[in-house]
Parts: C-alpha cells; sequence; structure tokens
C-alpha cells in the first residue's frame, strides 16, 4: 500500500505547518507527516498541562481543516525507499509515501552532554523537562535546578515555575558580559521565548556549570561550580541542556550537503539535492518567527510559486540577524569538554563509559570497539555529544533510521521490486 | 479520563497525558534497566533518546510520545 504526495513535509512544528498551509493554498496536495501525537513541534507542543498560543492554535486549525493536507500523526520515517519515496511507520502499520518534492521540517534537539550521574532517575534535559511538564508529569512542590546554556533554561525555569515547581538554580555556563550583551539587544526582538528572559530571577546565575548529579538510585542533590567556588544543592529533579542541534540526520541519509552542522540551503530554501527543501531549526537556530517564514518560503518553492516565495525574503532575513546573535553570545565554554568522569557513561544505551570510547581515533573505531552508538538511539545523543567533546564529525545514518518492526522493513523490498 | 494500567496497578490520568507522564504519576517515573542493571526515566522528553521506551499492550513504544489511552496496559522494563 502506498500513498502519494505533490508535496510531503516531515516535522510538524512551526516550519512544517505553515510549509503545508503555503504549498496548499497554491494547489498542491500535501502529506504532513510527525512523530509526536500532537502537531506544533517543540515550542507548541501540546498536552496535558500545555498552554497553546492563539497564533499557533488558528496555524494548526487552518492546516487541519484544508482539504488538501493529509496530516499523519505518531509517525516516523523508518527509510528511503526508492528516489523519490519514504518508508515511515505508525502504531498500527507501515507504507511508502512516493512525492514529487520533499520539505524537512525535522527541527532540533538539545545538546545533552556526560557528566557524573547524569544518567540518574530525575535528571532531564533543560527543554526535556519542559516537555515532559506539558506531557502532564507534576512537579507540584519539587525543587529543581535547571543547568547548561541558552535562553531555553529561562523557557523551562518559567514553566516549571508556572506547574508549582520551586526552581532553586538556574546556572548558565555563558558568562554574564555575554548574556548581559545579548539581554541588551532584546527590545529589537519581540520574540515569544525571550519574553521569559530576565537576568534578575533570584536564582539566575551565569559562569555557572554543573559538575555532578548526585544520589544513589535517583536524583538527591547537584554540585554546581562557579569559578573557584562550588556549590551543593538539595534537589529532586536537575534539567540540563547546552543549546540546540539541528536535526540533520534524515537530510544527510538523503544526500543533503550540510554546513555549520545543519541542512545546507539556497535562497529558495533548497538543499542541492533536487526536490529537496529545508526549512525551520534543522537548517540552523533562529526560533520560531524565522521558522515559520522559512516554512511559508520552502512550501510556495515546493508548489512552483517562486514570486510568493521571493516576497518573504526581507522578513527572512530580519530573524536570521537575530539567530546570528543568540549563537554567538551562548557558545560553549570550552571547559565543559571535560565534564565526564573515566566511568562516566557517555553511550547510555549500551552503558559505554567515556574513558573507553575517548581511547579510540574516531567514531567509527570508537563504535567498532565499544558498541557506543549501536543502540536504541542509535547515536543521537552519544554521537551529538561525540562531535562536541572530540570533534567527530557525525556520520549519516543507516537505515532503518529507529527501531523497526519487521512487517514495516518487508516493505522495503516490495517497493524495490515495484521500482524496477 | 483514560483509565490504564501501569506495572498493574490502575492508574487515571487527564485527557492528553502522556505515558511518560503516568510514569510518575503512577509509579516512581522510571521507564526501563539499563544493560549494565540502572534503573532510567525519561531523559530528553521529545523522542530522541529512548530512554523512556515501556511495553504498551506488548508492543514497545516510547512513553514521551505516547498519549495515554483507556483500556492502555503500560509495563515498565524490568
Ligand atoms: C526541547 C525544546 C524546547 C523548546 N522550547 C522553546 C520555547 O519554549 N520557546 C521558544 O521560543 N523556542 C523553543 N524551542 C526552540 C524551537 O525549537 C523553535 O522555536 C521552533 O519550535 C522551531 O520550529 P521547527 O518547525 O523548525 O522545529 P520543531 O518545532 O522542532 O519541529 C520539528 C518536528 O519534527 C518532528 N520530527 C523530527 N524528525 C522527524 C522524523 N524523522 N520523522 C517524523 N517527525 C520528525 C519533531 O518531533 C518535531 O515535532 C525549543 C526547542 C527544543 C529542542
Amino acid at each position: 500500500m502506498s500513498e502519494h504526495a505533490d508535496v510531503l513535509i516531515i516535522g510538524a512544528g512551526p516550519a512544517g505547518l505553515s510549509a503545508a498551509l503555503a504549498a496548499a493554498n497554491d494547489g498542491a496536495q500535501v502529506v504532513l507527516l510527525d512523530d509526536n501525537p500532537l502537531p506544533g513541534g517543540q515550542i507548541w507542543r501540546d498536552g496535558a498541562q500545555a498552554n497553546i498560543p492563539s497564533q499557533a492554535r488558528h496555524l494548526r486549525d487552518s492546516v487541519e481543516a484544508h482539504t488538501h493536507i493529509q496530516r499523519h500523526a505518531a509517525t516516523r520515517v523508518v527509510a528511503k525507499a526508492g528516489s523519490q519515496a519514504l518508508l515511515v511507520e505508525n502504531p498500527e502499520r507501515g507504507w511508502v509515501i512516493t512525492y514529487r518534492s520533499l520539505i524537512l521540517c525535522t527541527g532540533a534537539r538539545e545538546l545533552l552532554l556526560p557528566f557524573p550521574g547524569w544518567t540518574l532517575p530525575g535528571v532531564t534535559g533543560a527543554g526535556g523537562l519542559q516537555a515532559l511538564i506539558k506531557g502532564g508529569m507534576p512537579v507540584v512542590d519539587e525543587r529543581i535546578v535547571i543547568a547548561g546554556s541558552g535562553p531555553l533554561l529561562l523557557a523551562s525555569a518559567d514553566t516549571a515555575k508556572h506547574h508549582g515547581a520551586q526552581v532553586v538554580r538556574i546556572a548558565e555556563q555563558a558568562p554574564l558580559g555575554a548574556v548581559a550583551t545579548f539581554a541588551m539587544q532584546l527590545p529589537r526582538w519581540p520574540h515569544k521565548l525571550l519574553q521569559s528572559f530576565s537576568l534578575f530571577d533570584a536564582g539566575y546565575r551565569t559562569g555557572t556549570r554543573i559538575v555532578a548529579a548526585l544520589g544513589q538510585d535517583h536524583l538527591e542533590g547537584v554540585r554546581l561550580q562557579r569559578g573557584n567556588k562550588v556549590e551543593e544543592l538539595a534537589c529532586e529533579r536537575l534539567a540540563c541542556g547546552f543549546g540546540l542541534i539541528p536535526n540533520v540526520q534524515l537530510g544527510q541519509a538523503l544526500g543533503c550537503a550540510l554546513g555549520n552542522n545543519a541542512i545546507q540551503v539556497d535562497a529558495w530554501q533548497a538543499t542541492d539535492v533536487a526536490g529537496v527543501y529545508a526549512a525551520g531549526e534543522c537548517t540552523g537556530f533562529g526560533g520560531s518567527e524565522l521558522a515559520l517564514v522559512e516554512g511559508r518560503i520552502a512550501g510556495h518553492v515546493a508548489a512552483g510559486n517562486r514570486e510568493a516565495a521571493q516576497r518573504l525574503w526581507g522578513e527572512r532575513q530580519r530573524w536570521q540577524r537575530f539567530a546570528g546573535s543568540l549563537n554567538q553570545h551562548f557558545a560553549l565554554d570550552p571547559t565543559l569538554k571535560h565534564l565526564a568522569a573515566p566511568d562516566t557513561l557517555l553511550c547510555r544505551c549500551e552503558d559505554v563509559p567515556y574513558a573507553a570510547v575517548a581511547a579510540h581515533a574516531n567514531w567509527r573505531e570508537a563504535k567498532l570497539s565499544t558498541r557506543c552508538g549501536m543502540g536504541a538511539c542509535q547515536g543521537k545523543v552519544c554521537g551529538a555529544a561525540a562531535h562536541y567533546l572530540f570533534d567527530w564529525p557525525p556520520v549519516a545514518p543507516r537505515p532503518p533510521f529507529t527501531p523497526t518492526r519487521i512487517e514495516t522493513l518487508i516493505q522495503l523490498e516490495s517497493a524495490a521490486q515495484s521500482e524496477h | 479520563m483514560p483509565d490504564l494500567h501501569l506495572d498493574g496497578r490502575p492508574l487515571c490520568v487527564a485527557p492528553g497525558t502522556t505515558v511518560a507522564a503516568a510514569l510518575a504519576l503512577g509509579g516512581d517515573g522510571s521507564s526501563r534497566t539499563s544493560i549494565s542493571g540502572q534503573r532510567r526515566a525519561p531523559l530528553c522528553g521529545m523522542g530522541i533518546c529512548q530512554e523512556c521506551r515501556v511495553s504498551i499492550d506488548g508492543v514497545r513504544r516510547l512513553a514521551c510520545q505516547t498519549l495515554c489511552q483507556d483500556g492502555m496496559q503500560v509495563e515498565t522494563q524490568a
């Protein structure tokens, strides 16, 4: 069984939703899929304890109501299934979708770095904590420490406080000077994420990094360091993330060139692979406004309406300048490369310690002899960490891109046969 | 209000609750035991890290990307 789309879009965050609407309004038949049960991506993640802004609701409703858009929830891309076809899977079935144009709107994930104790239950990503709370995880009266880097720490703190948690410390690794310069520019950018940005939160500390998560079977406290000063705090949760990294794996697997660790695109949001476009945070971090306008441009171009796309170039340029500022001021301090102890697990799927991986010359060698990156997450966590820690460039993933049922994989063969 | 079972115990949650949240609402929050015997819990919250994988009605799925449904049988991995 297969399905055809004029324009196939992977990812239903701001970029994917706006791309779908633009392409459908130009007359294209659109298929939009996302691995989450509900549309919205990261910033507009819906759930039991989520609060979705009206702009997002409106965009989502327009996509839902459009007769040219078919949306598939809880659906992941498993493999390439021919020259213009992808094998996908949802909880019930697997099938092939053929396309004329493909738009990658796969967004970004958090950079998670290993430090002693980071595998303890109670430790999550920073954006991870926010996502879990939106999904209904209770944090009432819990003491929470948030650490790492970037504006997401404040957004996450805001969500946690709103749901009754006591945020005892926000530890930002960037120095005060850089964060203050960034904060001074904020009035120029009416950005949602930044509305929560306040240097005046009583618990906010710059130049402060995580040293260890403490506890035996679950988290009981954290150790932080600022200059020479070490501080220990008791807490029930630690949320720790070191900024965002673009989800480029699918683009890489399709042969798209990367630049600056993101999918490289031209002014039309086109990758160097014919018929494949990319928009939003998989092309570099820039926030939801940039993702929205890039999505619209990609949607119009994929549907053949270049004039409409070109009219949006000015708007895109404005938000690109903002992205540049963000990346510059939250640059990671090199000391973060040495957070892990020799016995700290780097690969959480195969339980491979840092020292075992560090003993190798490159990722391929480390993988073959230690099994790091060969477990269920397929290196999405440890491979990204190793890229930062050892400067080992990430390699294109091999199919299946995600743990997949046999019945789904069998369809690859019939897809290959029908190609011939 | 979905009614489900978590490791055999009944649990009722609000609509829109993920299975990852249910692990904390109806248990100690943990999802699986790692190959070297450590207990683990959801980490990334967004379908990347696979730490939250559990068995739902006999099928391995990610707790953070699955919404609770009536009658679901969720088993954490011992
Ligand atoms: C954890 C986290 C929390 C964030 N919180 C905020 C916030 O509070 N405020 C803010 O302003 N910004 C936040 N951001 C930044 C945010 O990512 C952007 O502002 C915006 O959401 C980017 O939109 P996008 O459409 O490019 O990508 P995203 O919103 O990331 O959407 C991408 C979607 O594609 C899906 N996807 C990826 N790969 C596949 C695949 N292979 N198959 C199927 N589906 C796939 C993802 O699950 C996701 O739903 C957050 C980012 C992260 C990572």
